[in-house]
């Protein structure tokens, strides 16, 4: 393609290499003005390595950059700023004890000639893009105590405020709600309409398909295709994405439910602040069922979690695993009533980061023979554990074992844990978000195991935020709203309309009937 | 070749040396703008060590309660807690070991165990107490534990000048019993046969006689390696190493954390009072003093564990390094007038290199970066 004005950002052969390793290989890439973009590829394919190298947090070893058909050369991010593009990254860069104001203004305050800071001057300018935009923000609260959703408008706003004509969102969607997806989607609309140009680095086709006129596909560092999505289909997209045929919806026979083994009666559990989160909620799981807990985040499913895991307490009401009682006992002895548990915040609470892949291999066993005798901790067997996991889970790279686990791919931490947990040979299996970030391929690996567990008549209590996944995965689903159980379906009843109503706060056919 | 050097730079001892090298640069650079003659001053300061068997024998002496003190903070350091604490435990165990070791007096081998004992215990409470003010209350360790530092000096003025404990004329306590001492040899060295024997000796009379012969700092070495076991070979060390570095995922892994917290501070504690019962029992006066300022010998720990990167093993060869400076600090002052605080200007140089040297790896890496692009065009 020629080097034309009409093109807001054009990348001519980028090549990066980290460490004698290839992470971009003379990638291209079109990106028309005034459109959205989406590039599209697995973890580690190297779409944030591109969007880096043009906020200018990397140099290229080779390469060009265009920007409207001219020439560039971005050294650093506020080079980048200066020829109008802005970066949401995945993770976000605020100051969590600054309002919001504040970490808008973050870096270009105006201020006068005694170098005080004029706000009046800046929240007009914010209150401006606010309203052109339609999007609710409240300037100033603190960002820590403000949702993901609205933290994310805030990095858009600051983005905007710096006068970003060309926008960047990293995995924009990793971490919102459904409601929360479609706000975005709205925005970006509202930002295209303005003229504003979009990329958007994703791997999920879903969203690719609503928000994107066209994508650039990159695999493994190299530029695979660039297609206009209206004439692809999901199942095509991904396959260009993984490079073979996958599977997107979830293979499984009909379950085989066995006897109650997993019961949550009445239970009520107190949130940080003191105000109920839980209320009276009761469920119960049978061996060979996967169950979905489905809901919007902040409805609970933190506390119930937590107070299952007895890190909370029980204010009333039982949780039982088998006949035993567990609320208000220890991690310990729930973990040893062989349940086993995917956090969803793998990085904060189900490994430890500096770490070697061996050491966190046996986190949830390292107490136990034959891993520990006598107080010592056994090296070769958590060594010959390691080797076994590696292989039947196919973590890569397959010589990780004294590696730290930061040095994992996402896909791969999430596979050991993965690992770890079911090794344990747990009778119930809680998964909290358990593909959250990962790419298609990592999650077909995810999903089949969750199904393995359950034909092998284990119970699986999965709580997601992602709608698809709970519809696709569950035998039963239960929807969580405001503390307790808002309605629960067969999975041959349920449906996005019908739990989506639920989720939202809606009343269910169900709850007529009673 | 080029790998193998680079591969060498990056390990932690490389880095370390690197940091040493710098802090010796800077204080000759110091040594310069004032006047003295860098390379006399550092043959000075090296002869001060290592000319005479005795000085060396001193510097091995010097370093054991710097060396346990290390090992107190590096063994927090590794469950995330900083006890800068070490000098109130070190201080307060020094206190209850004089008063067991003056109000008792039993057989050595009831006499010695017994002081040390008094002395780690009153260490362990003290590490104990702001453990478990963290794990039930959320207070910081740092906050209580300089607070610790002060009840425990003042504490230690008030024994040391009381009635009972006070030696006539003097600022300081009564010496313990020497039943309670851990010198070696001290009786035969002293007696005629001794030192008939040692006068024909040179270089033991100079080890044995002229200094306070003691084994304490194998005790110190071997506690050294025992924390080092107990921090990567067992159960306990895992927990609290995993408690360290994750809290959260710690918890969710069935470990109590806040339970951790008090036992790893009871240890350290414990530590930090080694430290200070093996000087009553081990080094002369053999008691107390009424302090004006703090002796340092925490907060030095806190400087050596950090040369060290919190490895128990380093702990002893960075204290023995430590320990070398400031004597031969002393000798610098003494020789040819130079401030002696020159040293500890070394010292927070080295210090503050090692923080420094943590970027050698990644600068080495780009380096072979560069190195592998050019090699491809």
């Amino acid at each position: 393609m020629e080097i034309n004005k009409d093109y807001a950002v054009q990348m001519r052969g980028i090549t990066k290499i980290f460490n004698n390793s290839v992470a971009l290989d003379s990638v291209d890439l079109d990106v028309k003005k005034g459109e959205t973009h989406a590039i599209l590829g697995e973890n580690g394919a190297g779409k944030s390595t591109l969007m880096n190298i043009l906020y200018g947090l990397y140099g290229a070893d080779t390469g060009e950059i265009y920007l409207n058909g001219e020439k560039v050369n971005i050294y650093n991010p506020s080079c980048a700023i200066s020829y109008g593009i802005g970066m949401v990254h995945q993770h976000f860069m605020l100051i969590e004890k600054f309002t919001v104001m504040q970490n808008i203004i973050l870096g270009t305050e105006t201020t006068d000639k005694f170098g005080i800071i004029n706000t009046r001057k800046a929240k007009k300018k914010i209150l401006d893009i606010i309203s052109r935009y339609g999007m609710k923000v409240e300037l100033k609260r603190r960002v820590r105590n403000i949702s993901v959703g609205m933290q994310q408008k805030v990095e858009i706003l600051k983005a905007l405020y710096r006068g970003a004509e060309i926008l960047i969102l990293d995995e924009p969607t990793a971490v919102l709600t459904p409601y929360e997806i479609d706000e975005l989607m709205e925005i970006i609309e509202c930002l295209k309409r303005d003229g504003k140009t979009i990329i958007i680095i994703t791997h999920k086709l879903k969203e690719i398909k609503k928000s994107s006129k066209e994508c650039t596909i990159i695999r493994k560092g190299k530029f695979v295709d660039r297609v206009e999505v209206q004439e692809e289909s999901e199942q095509s997209l991904a396959e260009k994405m993984v490079g073979r045929k996958v599977k997107l919806s979830v293979e499984k026979k009909p379950a085989k439910a066995g006897e109650v083994i997993f019961r949550i009666e009445n239970l009520c559990v107190k949130s940080e602040r003191g105000l109920d989160a839980v209320k009276n909620l009761s469920l119960s799981l049978k061996r060979g069922e996967i169950y979905g807990l489905a809901g919007i985040e902040g409805n609970g499913q933190k506390e119930l979690l937590e107070a299952i895991i007895s890190k909370r307490y029980a204010e009333s009401g039982k949780i039982l695993m088998g006949d035993k009682e567990i609320q208000n006992t220890s991690v310990r002895n729930v973990l040893d009533s062989k349940i086993s548990i995917i956090h969803e915040d793998r990085h904060k609470d189900g490994s430890i980061l500096s770490m070697s892949v061996a050491d966190n291999a046996i986190l949830d066993k390292y107490r136990k023979k034959p891993f520990c005798v006598n107080g010592f901790l056994n090296y070769e067997e958590r060594d010959k554990f390691t080797d076994s996991l590696i292989k039947e889970y196919d973590i890569r790279p397959v010589n990780c074992k004294n590696t730290k686990i930061r040095n994992l791919s996402g896909g791969n931490q999430q596979k050991l844990i993965i690992g770890r947990e079911v090794s344990s040979n747990p009778d119930l299996l809680i998964a909290v978000q358990p593909t959250r970030g990962l790419d298609v391929g990592a999650i077909e690996y995810v999903h089949k195991i969750l199904v393995r567990l359950r034909d092998e008549g284990k119970a699986v209590l999965l709580i997601s935020l992602e709608l698809d996944e709970i519809l696709d995965l569950s035998d039963r689903v239960a929807v969580i709203y405001d503390g307790s159980i808002a309605g629960e379906f067969t999975q041959e009843e349920a449906n996005e309309h019908n739990v989506g109503l639920l989720m939202a706060g809606g009343k269910g056919n169900d709850r007529e009937n009673s | 070749m080029i790998e193998k050097i680079a591969k060498f730079l990056k390990t932690p001892f490389a880095c370390t040396s690197i940091a040493v090298v710098c802090g010796f640069m800077v204080a000759c650079g110091i040594l310069l703008v004032t006047g003295y003659s860098a390379s006399q001053s550092l043959a000075i300061m090296v002869n001060s060590v290592f000319s005479r068997p005795k000085f060396i024998v001193n510097v091995i002496l010097k370093s054991t309660p710097i060396i346990l003190t290390a090992l107190s903070v590096a063994f927090a350091f590794k469950a995330g807690l900083f006890n800068i604490g070490a000098e109130g435990q070190y201080i307060i165990s020094t206190v209850f070991a004089t008063i067991v070791g003056i109000l008792c007096d039993f057989h050595p081998a009831i006499q010695i165990p017994l002081v040390i004992l008094s002395g780690v215990a009153a260490g362990a409470i003290f590490g104990g107490l702001v453990g478990m003010l963290k794990s039930k209350f959320g207070i910081h360790e740092v906050l209580t534990s300089i607070m610790f530092n002060w009840i425990a000096l003042y504490f230690c003025n008030y024994i040391a000048l009381s009635e009972r404990f006070n030696k006539p004329d003097s600022d300081g306590s009564y010496p313990i019993n020497p039943s309670g001492f851990t010198l070696l040899l001290n009786d035969w060295k002293f007696s005629d046969q001794g030192r008939e024997f040692l006068r024909n000796n040179y270089f033991l009379n100079d080890v044995i006689l002229k200094t306070d012969f003691n084994l304490n700092f194998l005790v110190a070495v071997v506690v050294a390696v025992l924390s080092w076991v107990m921090i990567y070979k067992t159960k306990k060390g895992y927990e609290l190493r995993v408690a360290g570095l994750n809290p959260d995922a710690a918890q969710n892994a069935g470990i109590n954390v806040p339970r951790n917290i008090f036992y790893t501070m009871l240890i350290s504690g414990a530590l930090s009072g080694l430290a200070g019962a093996l000087s009553i029992t081990g080094t002369s006066l053999h008691g107390i003093q009424s302090l004006a300022m703090f002796e340092n010998y925490g907060f030095n720990g806190l400087s050596v564990a950090l040369i060290a990167g919190s490895s128990p093993v380093g702990c002893i060869f960075a204290g023995l390094m430590f320990s070398a400076l400031i004597y031969s600090g002393q000798s610098l002052q003494f020789k040819i007038g130079a401030p002696s605080e020159i040293v500890n200007i070394m010292i927070g140089v080295i210090v503050f290199f090692v923080a420094l040297v943590r970027i050698v790896p990644s600068l080495i890496n780009k380096f072979l970066e560069r190195k592998a692009k050019l090699d491809v065009k």
